[in-house]
């Protein structure tokens, strides 16, 4: 690695006055032709081979160097008369309108003068912003109507945007206006916001533009031989196009009239070559009516330099396709397709203990794959391998030379997929070659990420120095992001499969003979244990996974929410025990191990660290998934067959809720319906309504789910927590319920009724958007409707979200970016602004904190006691 | 019990300073809580304060982390799954306050008004109980306009005028004088023709003499004005939904924090609002500062989603840093930083860079994004620390 030759520690800014850009000038450029017949550059055109060249071939007649090497030279045009810089009308309007008419000195006495001064001068030495402060002045100066100074009464300044000043009702040319700037003195211009030490007014009106190189503005040669000039070049010709006309009319000593519009031609197009979205001016536009893009749209927004090239830059060794799941993986690494390893390279630096390992991987070339790409010698040079040249690489090769190998595996790369909504978008995974053309990820990972496999892409980046290598492999590991900062928990964990496969090993009555015990175990590629000469329980082989001495009681996500828990003795095998390391009572699910609330995992990672914590996750799953796998899940529609009986309970149930409606709207007619508080009849009935209905829905749920065992798969993954909820599976047997649209029923469509197939202003369930039916009846064509309309809307409201939340997602970002914790524990931003004397008022990092406390202490308490 | 619990206190700091340690007050606050409640032994409270001790100095951040960046991230992250229903039932079902989403973002932008303001206010001890003086306080709060205590109201085309019978029953109902009303009405309706016959008033506009006659817009106009006249309550508030839970609390829609303060007999205390930027005008940085907290807090948690509070503290406390309460966004801390480059790389670039030019700005390069446009190492993390060669 190159070692930093120089660093940039601060760049001022300021404004280049005529001279300068004549000093920097290498050219003046002054015919607004570009090539000649031949296709040659026209000297002293806007192509002119001083201001540099593109093209490798030619040499640039400036600095001799060749096109690529040379970053290219400033030209200049002088401007036959003096234009207002677009950026800077505003700020000429405020200074003139805050300096006299006559003497040009601001209209400030010279008691007023030194007060501001001092102010100023006061805030610059502190380095602060000075913005509020010349506001005032520009404000407090306008008001004066004479000059303090010479006397003089002032006319009043007026602005037409964005360059047009009128003094009184003449209209002021850029000349006049120059003259006036000139005439400011150096004192006076700090007052005005001008810093006289890097800038003068009279430069905010130019006299002489710069040329940017061509190699800003490059030419593109098309297909068909075409060449096709760049924004900028097509604005440089008009403005010299213009400007020629210009000199040849004042010269032929043509009328004022027509001088001045030339003049303000001559404005137009200076304007549109700085801002082509300057307010009131039209747009300069391409032949084919596409606007130009010109300096400041170049600079501005998402696509322009700042945001998309400086703050984010394309970089080399990284890949990206589809990923794909690879239960058999660990967290911690990730399947990379072996295409993408021939592609992508590690740069080794051979020594002595390394030469033969090298070696080898130039003996394999490109094509096959623990090989290498290239070679960089001692001289920097970087050399291709190839089949006929390996001879000679391996022949020179000596320490001190670096070869670019391939990625194998054990390789630490970081991992990426958009949206990078938070630190653990980005991790570090290690490498595993394997075949096919997908990244794979293990499922633990998934849920950091916000990954699933419909098609996602993810991005892949490999590491050129050791130091990244290093700090990868210590701070961005997928192990050391088990626990997420946001909340203190675990993010990482198991999800679906992992989660009902556990809980079907786990559950009361699972038992496994000998055999088939250790196949699991097998399966697992976990350490076979001593044979017992009996059955297994699926209690005891997750057991083999527990760390020796571990102690815990919770209450699993099957929990039924009893009225008097009965703790260990619990009906449906929901409170788990874990004492000394045995899962005694209880089904693991996804409170034991899952992603956001796994609370096993969530000791494990807080007491024996990440690489126990990584060994569990992997250890587990892949146990689950061989423990599904004996047992077996399916599901299907049949599922959520309820019983005849229970559908003539939920129909009863549901009719009665209509009556119900009825009823309540019955009274609301007779103005018989008492209003809520503080709320009008019309919303006081809503509410009933939606409460009943909502009751009918959870009442119709609860009958369906009585009918339902946790024989039931579907069941199993609901109450588990593995996916589903109940409530999809009673929309599903059940009732769909009520749609909604803006948080209430639905009630738009047709004047005074949703649809024409009710009557006007009619306010029953069915009329409102109340589905009967459940998904697997299927809907009839009104309620389909109706529920077509509430899907529509939450696909909106996604649409929009994502656009609201992103935004401020940057905002806060931007804001807070700046801000760490210093040596002495004090929270500052870059400028050493103390923001937090102590993070979050206790110094503690919510990472490292359980669930946001340094520590619990009714645990440590219970395990003082427990020894 | 406050005298135990400072013995206990005071004991708890007394071990702690002998295992030098100097834990934040709250540490010391849970210790005796649990001590209290475990019944612990002075040995084990030994033992306790040294495992603690132990706990917290592992869990202490790291100095160089880019705590920043993870609490904006752990404060945006959650926002992609958050619901944008604007409305929904806070607490009290009678009212709609935003929630979700658009409250999160109304939240980080300071703004100066919110989209449903909303009070809940709390009584002193002596009248908590009261439900007298709580009802007649909720009526001296709540915003009553003509419209309120009408009985009849119409519009006369042909006399060019507006007539009006007042309930006064309605009146007697929601505490008022008569007279007071009627003063009212005089005081706002100067410039018009009113004619009062015991309860029905009568208010004609007088005839302007440049437009001749009276256009039936103005009687129009005229309308909306009579029926929108306040007559009492406080200004902003828009109703009072009285409350009872195991004290009576009034929640109110529309907030005036500085007005209902003023009211005898109000828990000024415990009495707030939702209005961050209000509670910055009457109480100061501080407690505003503990609103946004508060505020985005409940914001979350309501959607069911945990954020360590830290990281809201460090937002709330960057908002009003420097004495003011600034939006997140380029009029508030993006727009004040101090880098040309990190504020023209934010938003308005060539606004920053035109004013930079003639300020003859100097960008000191000590942010984050400055450095990573330049390409250069940037400064938190590991790229805080650097190797320092021994000078031999």
């Amino acid at each position: 690695m190159k070692p930093v030759l120089k660093q940039i520690s601060q760049i001022v800014f300021g404004l280049m006055s005529p001279e300068d850009i004549r000093e920097m000038s290498v050219r003046k450029i002054e015919t607004p032709d570009t090539y000649d017949e031949d296709g040659y550059p026209i000297e002293r055109g806007l192509m002119d081979p001083h201001l540099g060249v593109i093209d490798p071939s030619l040499k640039c007649k400036t600095c001799g160097s060749k096109g690529g090497d040379c970053q290219g030279h400033f030209g200049s045009i002088e401007l036959s008369r003096p234009v207002v810089h677009v950026g800077f009308g505003d700020t000429v309007y405020k200074i003139l309108q805050s300096t006299c008419n006559k003497c040009s000195r601001i209209l400030f006495n010279e008691n007023e003068i030194e007060t501001y001064t001092s102010k100023i001068n006061e805030i610059m030495k502190n380095g602060e912003s000075l913005t509020k402060t010349i506001k005032e002045i520009y404000k407090e100066a306008k008001t004066r109507d004479k000059c303090p100074h010479c006397g003089e009464e002032q006319e009043e300044i007026k602005i037409d945007k964005p360059v047009s000043i009128m003094e009184g009702g003449y209209k002021l040319t850029p000349s006049e206006i120059r003259e006036k700037l000139e005439k400011i003195t150096n004192e006076d211009s700090l007052l005005l916001g001008v810093n006289h030490e890097v800038a003068r007014p009279e430069w905010m009106i130019l006299t002489v533009l710069p040329v940017p190189p061509v190699t800003v503005r490059p030419s593109i040669t098309l297909e068909t031989g075409e060449r096709s000039e760049d924004d900028l070049t097509h604005k440089l010709v008009d403005i010299l196009r213009i400007n020629q006309r210009l000199i040849e009319n004042m010269e032929a000593g043509a009328p004022q009239l027509i001088v001045e519009d030339l003049w303000e031609l001559l404005q137009y197009h200076v304007i549109t070559y700085f801002d082509n979205e300057a307010s009131g001016i039209p747009p300069a536009r391409h032949r084919s009516k596409r606007p130009l893009k010109t300096l400041t749209q170049r600079l501005k927004g998402k696509e322009g330099r700042f945001r998309s090239n400086l703050s984010g830059k394309r970089v080399n060794f990284s890949a990206r396709t589809v990923i794909s799941p690879d239960p058999n993986i660990s967290i911690n690494e990730v399947g990379v397709p072996e295409t993408i390893a021939k592609e992508v390279t590690v740069p080794v630096h051979v020594n002595d203990w390394n030469l033969d390992e090298v070696k080898e991987y130039i003996k394999n070339g490109p094509d096959v794959h623990p090989g290498a790409n290239y070679v960089i010698r001692l001289d920097e040079r970087k050399i291709r391998i190839y089949d006929e040249t390996k001879e000679a690489i391996l022949e020179k090769l000596e320490p001190g030379y670096v070869v670019e190998r391939h990625l194998k595996d054990g390789d630490i790369v970081l991992f990426n997929r958009q949206p990078s909504l938070h630190r653990m978008s980005m991790m570090a995974h290690e490498v595993k070659i394997l075949p096919y053309k997908t990244f794979r990820l293990n499922l633990c990972v998934c849920p950091p990420y916000n990954a699933d496999f419909d098609g996602d892409e993810m991005n892949m980046h490999v590491f050129q120095t050791d130091e990244s290598r290093a700090e990868a492999k210590s701070l961005m590991r997928v192990q050391e992001h088990i626990l997420s900062p946001r909340f203190g928990g675990p993010i990482i964990g198991a999800i679906h499969d992992h989660i009902s496969g556990a809980y079907l090993l786990t559950r009361e009555g699972s038992t496994f003979t000998e055999e088939q015990a250790f196949q699991i175990i097998r399966k697992a590629k976990m350490i076979i244990p001593k044979r017992k000469n009996g059955d297994w329980t699926g209690k005891e082989l997750f057991s083999l996974l527990l760390p020796d001495k571990i102690n815990m009681q919770y209450k699993a996500e099957i929990c039924k929410k009893c009225d008097t828990c009965l703790g260990k003795e619990c009906h449906y095998d929901a409170y788990v025990v874990i004492d000394d390391g045995e899962l005694i009572t209880g089904a693991i699910d996804e409170k034991a191990y899952g992603s956001f609330s796994g609370k096993i995992l969530d000791k494990i990672m807080k007491e024996y660290g990440s690489d126990r914590a990584r060994q569990f996750l992997d250890e587990s799953t892949s146990l689950a998934i061989s423990g599904i796998m004996k047992v077996g899940i399916t599901t299907s529609t049949h599922d959520e067959d309820i019983p005849e009986e229970a559908r003539e309970r939920i129909q009863d149930h549901l009719n009665n809720a209509e009556k119900k409606v009825d009823q309540l709207v019955e009274a609301y007619e007779n103005d018989e319906l008492e209003a809520l508080p503080g709320r009008s009849l019309e919303e006081t009935l809503e509410m009933k309504i939606m409460q009943v209905l909502g009751e009918a829905r959870d009442k119709s749920g609860e009958i369906a789910e009585s009918y339902f065992g946790m024989d039931n798969h579907s069941v199993i993954m609901a109450t588990t927590g593995a996916r589903a909820s109940m409530l999809n599976l009673t929309q599903i047997s059940a009732c769909v319920g009520q749609q909604s649209v803006r948080g209430g029923r639905i009630d738009r469509g047709y004047i005074e009724r949703t649809l024409p197939h009710f009557k006007k202003n009619e306010l029953g369930a069915k009329a409102r958007g109340f589905v009967h039916s459940s998904y697997k009846e299927g809907l009839n064509p009104i309620e389909f409707y109706f529920h077509a309309m509430g899907g529509r809307e939450g696909l909106v409201d996604t649409a929009i979200r994502t656009a609201q939340s992103g935004y401020m997602q940057r905002r806060l970002v931007n804001a807070l970016q700046d801000v760490s914790v210093k040596d002495n524990g004090m929270v500052t931003d870059n400028r050493g602004l103390i923001i937090q004397t102590m993070f979050g008022e206790d110094g503690v990092d919510p990472a490292k904190s359980d669930y946001g406390k340094a520590a619990d202490l009714d645990k440590i308490i219970d395990e003082m006691r427990l020894k | 019990m406050g005298n135990i619990d400072q013995e206990i206190m005071d004991k708890v700091i007394k071990i702690a300073k002998k295992k030098k340690v100097n834990f934040p007050e709250s540490y010391v606050h849970d210790i005796v809580e649990a001590y209290i409640r475990r019944e612990l032994t002075d040995k084990e409270l030994e033992t306790l304060i040294v495992r603690v001790k132990k706990a917290y100095e592992r869990s202490k951040v790291e100095s160089g982390e880019a705590i920043g960046t993870v609490a904006a991230q752990s404060v945006g992250e959650p926002g992609t799954q958050m619901t944008m229903n604007t409305f929904h039932y806070a607490g009290v079902v009678e009212l709609n306050v935003t929630l979700g989403l658009p409250r999160l973002i109304e939240i980080v932008d300071a703004r100066k008004t919110i989209s449903t303001p909303t009070m809940t206010i709390y009584f002193d001890e002596d009248h908590r109980f009261d439900e007298e003086f709580v009802k007649k306080t909720a009526s001296e709060i709540a915003k009553i306009t003509i419209n309120d205590i009408l009985d009849d109201f119409h519009v006369d085309y042909g006399q060019m005028n507006v007539e009006m019978v007042i309930n006064q029953e309605k009146v007697k109902e929601k505490h008022l004088e008569f007279d007071d009303i009627l003063l009212k009405i005089e005081k706002t309706f100067k410039k018009h023709i009113i004619d009062i016959d015991n309860n029905k008033i009568t208010i004609a506009p007088k005839l302007d003499k440049r437009t001749k006659g009276i256009q039936i817009r103005d009687i129009r106009l005229l309308t909306d004005k009579i029926r929108d006249l306040q007559i009492s309550g406080v200004k902003d508030v828009n109703r009072v939904i009285i409350r009872k839970d195991d004290q009576w609390v009034l929640h109110t829609e529309g907030s005036n924090l500085s007005a209902v303060l003023k009211k005898d007999g109000i828990d000024k205390e415990r009495t707030t609002t939702n209005h961050i930027h209000e509670i910055y005008t009457v109480l100061g940085i501080e407690a505003a500062r503990n609103a946004i907290i508060k505020e985005a807090l409940h914001t979350l948690d309501e959607q069911g989603l945990s954020v360590d509070i830290r990281h809201i503290m460090l937002v709330a406390d960057m908002m009003t840093a420097d004495g003011t309460a600034k939006s997140i966004g380029r009029h508030g801390i993006s727009g004040t930083k101090s880098s040309v480059l990190a504020r023209a790389a934010f938003e308005e670039t060539g606004k920053h860079l035109l004013h930079a030019s003639i300020r003859g700005e100097v960008d000191e390069l000590t942010g984050i994004i400055e450095n990573i446009i330049i390409g250069q190492p940037i400064p938190v993390g590991t790229g805080s620390v650097g190797i320092m060669m021994k000078n031999k």
